[in-house]
């Protein structure tokens, strides 16, 4: 999974609900430089349906999104700005 | 001074049950009052009412209890704060709105301005009977566009960019139609299924689709002692202009056709609605 890009910093959030899914990801962003990469694991339901699209619009690149298979899911994100 | 009871009705003072007591209707556009109005409206319900005000189920406010000595002085304590009486009997009435696109995620279009310009055009118009339009800002329908006689229904119509696309496959997943498969990355994209809610582009985190803001519009609905669902008789309408050109060919069709106390349902139904479609689908084909 996600072998085409190189990882940076791995999370996983499928521990918290709406909106401190959001939350996380946002402090964990905060810690990457600009051009470097975030692997998120996150929840199916409303994390997935929420969380890639409010990262998009705080400014940063969506690269790619998997199903896991099991209820999970990881979004790959590259961070833009500071 | 002498009393005008067809100037008062006319001007939203509903007579009360309980003598020369009036129910005041003020003027509300799209459910949005603004501070000082609502403040306004508070003093007049202490000073002339008894201290509390009525919402209605149609988005208006009214402060019941002024007595018709005070109608005077209360249109003038009013106007000060920007509020105006607002209307009953056979007119166009309130038009109603949700918050739409300037405040809530799912909105399609501005309701408030489009409530504001029709407001503008047709508020109070007089005509056969009571004329009623509401304006919601998406499929969630939360204004319940089909009540109404012309009901407005934000809308996005949607195309699939290819290259922008990652195969993500979020817009299916949100999709409620099941108009979206996602198969090896790329989109399978079912436009018959489509309701134009917009879900799909809103949820793409890559900006893939392209969005169309428009309308779908209702006629003929009523919620009183009889209930219809407005019934939805052409596509969605992309240009506000052609909207609003609908809008007139609607409310003159009523103005021509009705029999006094005749709601534009049974208008519809009396004349037919093929004769009312036909009508309708030439201003859209226009
Ligand atoms: C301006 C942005 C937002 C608005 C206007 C909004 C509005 C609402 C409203 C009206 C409800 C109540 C629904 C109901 O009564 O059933 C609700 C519930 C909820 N929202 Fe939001 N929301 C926003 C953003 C978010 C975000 C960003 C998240 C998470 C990422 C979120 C998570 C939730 C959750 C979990 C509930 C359910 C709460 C419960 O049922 O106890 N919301 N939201
Ligand atoms: S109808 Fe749509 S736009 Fe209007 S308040 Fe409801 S969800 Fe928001
Ligand atoms: S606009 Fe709504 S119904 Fe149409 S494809 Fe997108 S999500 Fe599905
Ligand atoms: S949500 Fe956007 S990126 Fe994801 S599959 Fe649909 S169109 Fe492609």
């Amino acid at each position: 999974m996600a072998e085409e890009f190189k990882i940076d910093d791995t999370i996983d959030i499928t521990d918290v609900v709406c909106p401190t899914t959001f939350v996380k990801a946002k402090v964990a962003l905060e810690e990457l430089e600009e051009g470097q990469i975030l692997s998120i694991r996150l929840n199916d339901g409303e994390p997935v349906q929420n969380v890639p699209r409010s990262i998009k619009e705080e400014g940063h690149e969506i690269l790619k999104l998997d199903d896991n298979q099991d209820g999970t899911f990881t979004l790959i994100v590259k961070k833009v700005g500071d | 001074m002498a009393t005008d009871y067809a100037t008062l009705k006319k001007g939203g003072w509903m007579r009360q049950k309980q003598k020369n007591n009036f129910s005041l209707r003020v003027r509300v556009v799209g459910g949005n009052l603004t501070a000082t109005q609502l403040a306004k409206i508070a003093e007049v319900a202490d000073k002339y009412g008894e201290g509390y005000a009525h919402l209605t189920s149609r988005q208006s406010v009214e402060i019941p209890f002024i007595k018709l000595e005070n109608v005077e002085d209360v249109k003038a304590a009013l106007a000060e704060g920007g509020v105006e009486p607002g209307v009953c009997g056979p007119r166009v009435r309130t038009i109603t709105a949700c918050q739409g696109e300037a405040v809530c995620p799912s909105g399609c279009i501005d309701t408030y301005a489009l409530a504001k310009e029709l407001d503008d055009r047709y508020f109070a118009r007089e005509l056969p009977h009571k004329f009623k339009f509401g304006v919601t800002g998406c499929q969630n329908n939360c204004l319940k566009a089909e009540e109404n006689d012309v009901g407005i229904k934000g809308a996005i119509k949607v195309k699939w960019l290819e290259d922008k696309c990652i195969g993500c496959g979020l817009c299916a997943k949100t999709c409620r139609k099941g108009a979206i498969k996602v198969e090896n990355k790329k989109v399978i994209f079912d436009e018959s299924q489509c309701n134009f809610c917009g879900r799909c582009y809103k949820s793409c985190p890559t900006d893939a689709w392209e969005d169309t803001h428009g309308y779908i519009v209702s006629f003929g609905g009523l919620f009183g002692n009889n209930i219809n669902k407005g019934e939805t008789i052409i596509p969605f309408i992309e240009d506000k202009q052609k909207l609003l050109d609908i809008c007139d060919a609607a409310i003159t069709f009523f103005a021509e056709n009705a029999n006094p106390g005749e709601r534009f349902k049974y208008t519809i139904d009396r004349i037919g609605r093929d004769v009312f479609a036909k009508k309708i689908t030439e201003v859209y084909n226009g």
